[in-house]
């Protein structure tokens, strides 16, 4: 893979000469999609990205918020599909890597994992189950290891993937203030990498991961060694607590060649370096495969000459490697040496800005019929139904999963995984939420009012636990860009949440752009994943126990919104209706309310409606709870509709609040003061899940049958299916 | 009162236990890196958990021939209290100090859940403050945490009173449903749950107060020393 004929052309007008091997592996490397955001970058411009909390800095890679005395978080969100989809356990845990050596770049402990899983249908495809399978223990494996929990995330199945894994990582750091990097470079300095040796893995990555999977090319995968990354991870921060460290950088897409580039860039310096002092882990590795390479667990240090003793006395301590293999030159080349010959002498200028592109976009044609409503066979026999909805592995619980992640390392987390959002405790004495949502099947119908409802759903997770949501980011991904109709979804998506985020202003504070997720069959359904952080200067709320007689309040207005519904796509195997649209000012009236509410202490829990419906919400506070309820579908307010569509629609800004009878009244008065549709449908109590719209019973499920089908089904498929 | 955090390339769960030992316990606790040596006016020495050397190999097999685990030994056998946490379990085993071995749950995955752990024997330094079968709800996190001795043994550790935990329902396949023993003297316990996850309430979602009583205990142990 190399450079388009005109991106050719216009690096050789640049440099006035045709440039050298190794320079045109540099260039195409760090002009690649995956470093360059070359289709995106213009775009990217409309979200917020400041705030009162945003802290920015040049050359960070986490976006990084104040979260007062003196302590700040840093947030970052990847993906790694293309090598997971190739070798899921390698692909998925250097994922994880990637994301934590982001964090760590800023001089902040990384204090959380967040994972956003998708494959295809497993149920049928075997391959999907493999991918799977192996994913989730290349994240366990690796976050296990370093002792940072993973704490939270999401998982989907559905055809669009099918051959394919979409692996999304995010990660959370926290630390003081004044202990944050600020990167600075005097002519001079040394340039020091840190870490593993570099080797033949990952050869050609970013690239690899700028194109459409069509040939499986193994060696573009890292290979991950989460021990190395720990011992970074502890050195790193010992020399930062030293005041080592002037910049810092690492090494991931790209490898040496971007990370060499980008900082000297972006600090307006140049870098002088020779091939052969980087430690390599084989013989005779070429100048343009040392500058490529993405072996993992690598970063780049710029110190000075009387700081570097004590830096090397640390990475002593702790055995990992480190090499001095340049310096700070004045000016802005980027030299590259191997011992008295030069390979690459170039502007950094160039090689960090590629040219951007205006790529043409128009609105796919699928896009006209997709919102057709369909009629169905009415459905007789509804316990059976819902039954049949607990089971999907789209719905089922995800324990399998989480279960193998450690999430209790590091003493933080409040509020564990399988609730609405996870909560970590911070040294600051206040709480920090957070959540990541995505909704493909939603974005394939409406990619803007899709994207939305992700947002909104995140936010949602969020308010549940009582926190203001501060700071958004966000992962968009997509097929081939160079398809017109493509693009136009990428667009769309990108402007519904921009729109949100200003009316909200929750600033942007980073994120990522994949584009070319194609499969055998055709390109991936939109899938912009949303993280939400949320801050609780008190106490979260950590949902109490259910008891008899607690009441079941619904706030907001359940709509005709099956399209893209669990309810439609796999009972009915329909895709199509009409997605649900997020009302800004419901929206907002409802999370100000459920914030008040948490933090007047009326209520025992708030559950976020979403993915199968107030059916699947009201069951799982049920099945969690152990408790029965009876819920009264008529009294549910919005529009008239069918039981089904009341049951499994999935209107956004719906929220299940618990609470016992004597707080009822008093939560009636502020709900009607703050004009919020609302009402009181269920009771809990006995062991039996029961829907009934007037006297007619519609679901009578016992709360140990449904919850055994819930909690066991995805594991049974992967352990016995 | 002076307790040693000792630390591992790859010990994870070192800060957990300094952060429970010194602002819950208000106690003197103090790093020491494993290629150090441990002083003698040591009271107490604890091996927190993580994945010293990346589990390689098998888990706690490097980390048992570091220098430090020599002066471990000594003051093992000064009847000093010693605690091992998940890998420092691990590491305590594959040292010899403790009898048996730790091998893969029988899940084969990785575990991370709350479990709920019966004291078998309230005589250690670690369990003095507990009745007898009293409940302790503590989670574990572990891949290789399935305890097991051949039936020999087994019998040798009932009858000299050192199976210190056992988990209340088979959770990973361990012989006799162990989570924890200790030597023949009882002065070095190891247990594969995490008591220093439990011992605050903000992170306890069931009861935090039987967890404390292992920290609780070892005040006890100690201050009847001096």
């Amino acid at each position: 893979m190399s450079l388009e004929p005109q991106e050719l052309e216009n690096l050789k007008s640049k440099i006035g000469r045709e440039p050298t091997s190794t320079e045109l592996q540099i260039v195409a490397a760090e002009w690649s999609e995956h470093c360059s955001y070359k289709s995106s970058k213009k775009h990217l411009k409309m979200l917020p990205m400041t705030g009162p909390l945003v802290i920015s800095e040049k050359g960070y890679d986490s976006g990084v918020l104040d979260v007062g005395n003196g302590f700040v978080i840093t947030a970052h969100i990847e993906s790694h599909n293309h090598p997971s989809a190739v070798e899921p356990y390698g692909g998925a845990a250097t994922g994880v890597g990637g994301v934590i050596r982001d964090i760590l770049s800023a001089g902040t402990r990384p204090i959380a994992i967040f994972n956003g899983l998708r494959f295809g249908d497993i149920e049928k495809d075997l391959q999907a189950r493999w991918l799977f399978k192996n994913s989730v223990t290349g994240i366990a494996d690796y976050g296990n290891c370093l002792g940072i929990p993973t704490i939270g995330g999401e998982v989907e199945f559905d055809e669009c993937y099918s051959n394919y894994a979409l692996v999304d990582v995010a990660a959370i750091g926290f630390g003081k203030k004044e202990n944050l990097i600020k990167n600075h470079a005097k002519v001079g300095d040394l340039v020091v990498l840190m870490g593993g040796s570099t080797g033949r893995d990952g050869i050609g990555g970013s690239q690899f991961a700028s194109d459409s999977l069509e040939s499986e090319d193994r060696s573009a995968v890292q290979i991950p060694d989460p021990f190395i990354e720990k011992l970074i991870i502890e050195a790193i921060l010992e020399a930062r607590n030293q005041n080592l460290i002037n910049a810092l950088k690492d090494l991931g897409g790209g490898g040496l060649s971007c990370a060499v580039s980008e900082t000297a860039d972006t600090m307006g310096i140049g870098i002088k370096m020779d091939v052969d002092k980087v430690h390599t882990r084989e013989l005779g590795m070429h100048p343009d495969e040392i500058m490529i390479s993405e072996s993992q667990e690598r970063m780049l240090i710029i110190t000075n000459k009387q700081k570097l003793e004590k830096l090397k006395k640390i990475c002593k301590k702790f055995h990992v490697a480190c090499s001095v293999i340049g310096q700070v030159t004045s000016g802005n080349l980027m030299q590259v040496k191997k011992g008295k010959k030069t390979f690459a002498n170039i502007s950094t200028d160039i090689v960090a800005n590629a040219r951007l592109l205006d790529r043409p976009s128009k609105k796919p044609t699928y896009l006209k019929t997709i919102q057709k409503e369909k009629k169905f066979k009415p459905i007789l026999n509804h316990s059976k139904t819902m039954m049949k909805l607990l089971s999907s592995p789209n719905i089922a619980s995800k324990l399998w999963v989480y279960s193998q992640y450690d999430h209790e390392v590091g003493i933080r987390t409040v509020v564990k995984p399988g609730q609405d959002a996870s909560v970590l405790r911070l040294d600051n004495g206040k709480f920090l939420s957070a959540k990541i949502d995505g909704n493909p099947k939603h974005c394939y119908i409406n990619p803007r009012e899709g994207a939305i409802g992700c947002f909104e759903e995140a936010c949602r997770n969020v308010v549940c636990t009582g926190a203001k949501p501060i700071g958004m980011l966000d992962h968009l991904q997509f097929g081939n860009p160079q398809d017109p109709e493509i693009f136009w979804t990428f667009l769309e998506s990108l402007k519904g949440l921009a729109d949100f985020a200003k009316y909200f202003k929750i600033p942007c504070i980073g994120g990522k752009v994949s584009f070319y997720n194609e499969t055998p069959k055709g390109p991936i359904k939109p899938t912009p994943i949303i993280g939400i952080l949320g801050l609780n200067d008190k106490k979260p709320l950590v949902p109490k126990k259910i008891n008899n007689d607690d009441c079941l309040v619904i706030i907001g207005k359940t709509k005709n919104e099956l399209g893209g519904s669990e309810y439609y796509e796999y009972i009915h195997k329909f895709v199509g209706g009409n997605c649900p649209v997020v009302d800004f000012e419901e929206s907002k009236r409802n999370m100000t309310v459920i914030l008040d509410i948490i933090k007047k202490g009326l209520i025992k829990s708030a559950h976020d409606c979403s993915k199968g419906g107030i059916g699947i919400a009201t069951s799982e506070l049920c099945m969690t709870n152990q408790i029965g309820c009876k819920i009264s579908l008529e009294k549910v307010p919005g529009e008239k509709l069918n039981v089904d569509r009341i049951l499994y629609s999935e209107s956004h800004s719906r929220y299940l609040l618990v609470l016992e009878k004597k707080n009822l009244v008093e939560l009636e008065i502020i709900l009607k003061k703050n004009q919020v549709s609302f009402k009181t449908i269920g009771k809990f109590g006995g062991k039996k899940i029961q829907f009934c719209k007037g006297k007619k019973s519609i679901i009578d499920l016992s709360v140990d049958k449904a919850y055994q089908v819930w909690i066991n089904s995805l594991k049974e498929l992967i352990v016995h299916g | 009162m002076k307790v040693g955090v000792v630390v591992f390339p790859g010990s994870n769960c070192d800060r957990d236990m300094f952060h429970v030992l010194t602002d819950v316990f208000n106690l003197n606790a103090q790093y020491f890196w494993h290629e150090k040596g441990l002083p003698k006016n040591i009271d107490a020495i604890v091996l927190p958990g993580g994945f010293s050397y990346g589990d390689r190999l098998r888990a706690g097999i490097i980390a048992a021939h570091s220098p430090i685990i020599k002066d471990v030994q000594k003051m093992a056998k000064k009847g000093i209290p010693i605690l091992g946490v998940c890998n420092g379990f691990q590491i305590l085993v594959e040292s010899g100090l403790l009898p048996g071995v730790l091998l893969k749950n029988n899940s084969l995955n990785f575990m991370c859940e709350w479990t709920n752990l019966i004291v078998e024997n309230n005589k250690t330094p670690f369990t003095n403050q507990f009745q007898l079968n009293q409940k302790i709800p503590i989670p574990i996190a572990n891949g290789e945490g399935r305890y097991f001795v051949d039936g020999a043994t087994l019998k040798k550790l009932k009858k000299n009173n050192q199976i210190v935990f056992r988990y209340d329902k088979i959770v990973n396949g361990s012989s006799d449903r162990i989570a924890g023993v200790c030597n023949e003297d009882g002065n070095v316990v190891g247990m594969m749950p995490h008591p220093e996850r439990a011992v605050e309430s903000e992170i306890n979602p069931i009861d935090n107060k039987p967890s404390s009583l292992i920290f609780e205990s070892m005040l006890d142990a100690m201050g009847a020393k001096n």
